[in-house]
């Protein structure tokens, strides 16, 4: 039996098979899908780069070349160089690693967040639920960045304070999904199943109602991504975020500034790698909207 | 004389993505002042072949035939613009189920008035007397107030009521009611067929009655063509209906359950006998 | 005694009329319940952020390198040495009563500061929604109703670009393309140097001032100086309001109802605009509120970019001294603008739709 078969076996034998051939159809159906396919190679690249970023950088983020400060893109530096005579180019491949860890640190500490506090309240309901979700809804109803400026105004400048801004400000998105989903598993009969075995709450929603919530999460964390990037991108321009020498892209346009005028490749060079990672998450999001939530379909 | 409508090998097909799929394969019927039944199961292409008459097959839906006339003129010559004078003033469609087919958001009386004013060039009080006394036609007790309501305020045996009303204020020759009684309760459902019938006989006009329930067709139509998978599988007059041939035919009335029934199990349609026809 | 019909017809319809009227009554309590506890709600977290993360917060408004005595004088000035809900409740009666105390950079109450600036940031954002509302909800139908042709296409990558580009990078670019090197638009700020403090403030919104004043000039100087801000802040809610146009659209135009009009005979015109485009009116209304809404929000960025005396350019120079009086302020009124922009678009829907009444 080719593992091909094994993959999509009608009857699987072990838990294993069951996800990994799920995982497979899921796989070859963004295939399929030319644009997500385009959006799961952007991410790739950043993923490569940002691990290759020693390698793959003609010269180092922080180097100074003050002979030769605001060259205009060459051969020698693709994206020309900066006031300080920082290789451009170089700058925006090593800019990948902190937007790598910004993207996935907020996605690390606001979607779990946000499952459990949604979960938790769909479980329980009554003034559990009400007390969380009037939260959440609070929360939802005020302006992200403005929320996260204030929060990082107070915790300091800093890409770790600005990292947790964000994420403070995400989760309530997460919660209301996992809320709406809770809503609908916690009165079918396997969970009444689990319920009468003894299995705590506890383990009921973190054995049985967490893992079939993650479809409809995955989904919402890769579109938000284009979002958290770009808020981000916000704090490291208004000084907030990453601070210098750190390329942050962010951070890098607001040096560009004072000079957009004349030199306008500082500002606008890194402005293109924030579109193109951003689309690649859209792009990436709207494919598996597609593939694992089919009722939404060309929306 | 010349049949009203005469179709000649229509076909209607769809591309999916194993290349394109025929949901009508070539049928063929004339119509004259009188009453046809399509009956079928549901996905045997009678709805489409109602809406490929008024060409309302949108792309990438793809309507072909070898004949499409009506009353002398070429419908598949017709440009779109053309097509708009005939749909509603000379062939109109009641439709299945009023909750969606009528506009949520505009009044009973505005939607029936558009009908009428998209046709013909009147005074805005000729045009409100139309739409009363049409909608008192169609057993509707106090027209001015219905009027004014908005589609979720009336019953579903009277949103149909009000569709036909519609359909009907132009004064057109044919009429098409795809399944026009199966979303209503069955309570309701005879009063708005004789409501139908009742106005098609009175003016003259020809109806096509498409829907999956034979008992209903052969009582309200004058002939009957039993389509599946497409194509047209017998024609015959309502009253001879027993006599039916084809096997397909055959099976629909045999699952056909009688009151003082002496069967113990229904028979089940045996596809195997005309598969490949 | 005999009650004659008519005055029984009568009393009923006033019985009602009555109950309606404490039906709308119930329901404008009920909505000024949700958007006070809302508010009350925003009061919470910018308490929370001003009093509770800050290690001192005193430090935080006196400066490091306040005496011991100023220290304490602002310490008890702020109510710090009381519990927390007591300076909750003091934090809320002081808002309420317009209260939001000193800015540490510009000397004034942070109240007449947002006052001062609100006007810049409601005529770029009012100029930009237009700007977004007048282009994107025509090509969003055009999109929906042209499925798959060029239009379709653009209106698809403009929807992408919004939700993936920075406002101030496409600020920055607009500036570098349109002002230095087409010299198409004026440059940042609201007028040109010279014509600064020429017009006498009425209204704060330049466009309308200059006009009440009959300078023309001015007038002109101050649209070429806002086209730029105000259209890049419409390029994004065009970007959002053709997309969610396009999608509302969709949906109607698979509606059986569309076929009905179709079945009448109704031009097509007549048949995107009256039966597809009238049902959608309402829920793009509370679409319209939001973007005008995020924009007050996107303003903030686009106002740095473009020397904007407006509120978000007051909160990031606000943001960089760490003046959190005004920091906090201004959080707070941009909060309740967007919250009750939010609330406001969601009562309209119920109030417009004839299926919610």
């Amino acid at each position: 039996m080719s593992t091909r078969d094994w993959l999509l076996e009608d009857s699987p034998h072990s838990r294993l098979q069951a996800n990994a051939g799920r995982a497979y159809r899921v796989f070859t159906a963004l295939l399929r899908n030319p644009l997500s396919v385009l959006g799961g190679l952007i991410i790739l690249i950043l993923v490569l780069t940002a691990l290759l970023a020693p390698w793959l950088a003609p010269y180092s983020s922080t180097g100074q070349d003050l002979a030769n400060r605001l060259a205009p893109p060459s051969g020698a530096h693709w994206m020309g160089t900066d006031e300080l005579g920082r290789d451009i180019f170089s700058r925006v491949i090593w800019g990948s690693q902190i937007t790598l860890t910004i993207v996935g640190l907020v996605a690390l500490i606001s979607a779990p967040l946000g499952l459990l506090l949604g979960a938790v309240a769909g479980y329980f309901g009554g003034w559990t639920d009400r007390v969380l979700m009037g939260i959440t809804d609070i929360f939802l109803s005020m302006p992200k960045l403005i929320l996260a400026l204030a929060f990082v105004a107070a915790l300091g400048p800093g890409i770790n304070n600005a990292i947790i801004a964000i994420a403070i400000t995400s989760w309530p998105a997460y919660a209301r999904i996992a809320r709406a989903e809770t809503l609908t598993i916690r009165n079918s009969e396997f969970i009444a199943a689990v319920q009468m075995q003894g299995a705590s709450p506890l383990r009921v929603i973190v054995g049985h109602v967490l893992p079939l919530c993650t479809s409809s999460m995955i989904i919402r964390v890769t579109l938000d991504m284009a979002g958290v990037i770009l808020t981000a991108a916000g704090l490291g321009f208004i000084g907030l975020g990453a601070q210098p020498p750190l390329p942050e892209w962010g951070a890098m346009i607001s040096r560009g500034r004072t000079f957009i005028l004349d030199q306008w490749w500082v500002a606008t060079m890194p402005g293109f790698a924030i579109i193109i990672v951003s689309l690649g998450f859209c792009f990436l999001g709207d494919g598996l909207r597609d593939v694992l939530d089919p009722k939404s379909e060309g929306k | 004389m010349a049949p009203m409508l005469s179709v000649k090998n229509l076909r209607v097909s769809f591309p999916t993505h194993r290349g394109r799929v025929e949901v009508v394969k070539g049928i063929s019927f004339d119509l004259g002042r009188e009453r046809l039944g399509i009956v079928g199961e549901s996905g045997s292409g009678k709805s489409m072949t109602g809406r490929a008459i008024l060409k309302l097959i949108r792309k990438p839906g793809l309507v072909t035939a070898d004949r499409m006339d009506f009353d002398g003129i070429d419908l598949l010559q017709q440009t779109e613009k053309q097509m708009r004078a005939i749909r509603g003033a000379r062939i109109s469609m009641v439709m299945q189920d009023p909750k969606f087919s009528l506009n949520p958001v505009m009044t009973i009386g505005e939607q029936i008035a558009e009908a009428v004013v998209t046709h013909e060039k009147l005074g805005r009080g000729e045009v409100q007397d139309r739409m009363l006394s049409m909608l008192e036609a169609v057993r509707i007790n106090d027209p001015k107030r219905v009027a004014g309501l908005y589609p979720h305020e009336v019953s579903g045996g009277m949103g149909q009521r009000i569709m036909i009303a519609m359909m009907l204020i132009p004064g057109p020759e044919l009429l098409i009611a795809d399944e026009p009684t199966s979303a209503l309760d069955v309570s309701v459902q005879a009063q708005v067929l004789d409501i139908i019938d009742n106005l098609v006989t009175a003016k003259g006009m020809g109806l096509i009655l498409i829907s999956h329930d034979l008992n209903l067709v052969s009582r309200y139509c004058d002939r009957i063509l039993v389509m599946n998978a497409g194509t047209v599988v017998e024609e015959c007059a309502a009253g001879q209906l027993e006599q039916a041939q084809h096997p397909y035919t055959r099976g629909l009335l045999a699952a056909m359950p009688v009151i003082n029934e002496t069967r113990d199990e229904l028979p089940v349609l045996d596809r195997s006998q005309w598969a490949g026809t | 005694m005999s009650q004659n019909p008519t005055t029984a017809a009568t009393l009923e319809v006033a019985g009602a009329a009555s109950r309606r009227t404490r039906r709308r009554l119930l329901a404008v309590l009920g909505f000024v319940a949700t958007v006070l506890l809302t508010f009350l709600g925003l009061l919470a977290i910018t308490f929370f952020i001003g009093r509770v993360i800050p290690i001192d917060p005193v430090l935080a408004i006196v400066g490091d390198r306040a005496s011991n005595e100023v220290y304490q004088a602002a310490r008890v000035a702020m109510g710090l040495d009381q519990p927390l809900p007591v300076q909750f409740f003091h934090y809320v009666v002081n808002v309420f009563s317009g209260d939001l105390g000193q800015s540490v950079s510009t000397g004034r109450s942070v109240v007449e500061d947002l006052s001062r600036f609100f006007p810049a940031t409601l005529e770029m954002a009012t100029i930009g929604i237009i700007i977004g509302v007048v282009l994107g909800v025509p090509l969003g139908v055009i999109a929906a109703s042209r499925q798959g042709s060029i239009i379709d296409q653009i209106i698809r990558v403009v929807g992408l670009l919004g939700y993936s580009m920075p406002a101030f990078w496409l600020g920055l670019v607009g500036l570098a393309l349109f002002y230095a090197r087409l010299r198409w638009v004026g440059g940042p700020g609201r007028l040109d140097i010279f014509y600064d403090g020429l017009v006498q403030p009425v209204t704060g919104l330049l466009l309308v001032d200059s006009l009440l004043a009959g300078e023309i000039e001015i007038f002109w100087n101050a649209v070429t100086h806002l086209v730029l801000p105000a259209s890049v802040l419409g390029f994004f809610s065009l970007a959002y309001i053709a997309r969610m146009t396009r999608s509302f659209m969709l949906d109607q135009l698979s509606q059986e109802f569309v076929t009905t009009a179709r079945v009448k005979g109704v031009p097509e015109r007549l048949v995107i605009w009256r039966h597809a485009f009238n049902p959608i009116r309402v829920p793009l209304i509370t679409v319209i509120g939001l973007s005008y809404a995020g924009l007050l929000e996107g303003s903030v960025m686009i106002e740095t970019v473009f020397s904007w005396p407006g509120i978000g350019n007051y909160l990031t120079t606000a943001l960089l001294n760490a003046d959190m009086n005004a920091v906090l302020g201004s959080t707070l009124v941009i909060g309740a603008v967007f919250i009750f922009i939010n609330k406001i678009s969601d009562v309209l829907y119920r109030v417009l739709d004839p299926r919610a009444r």
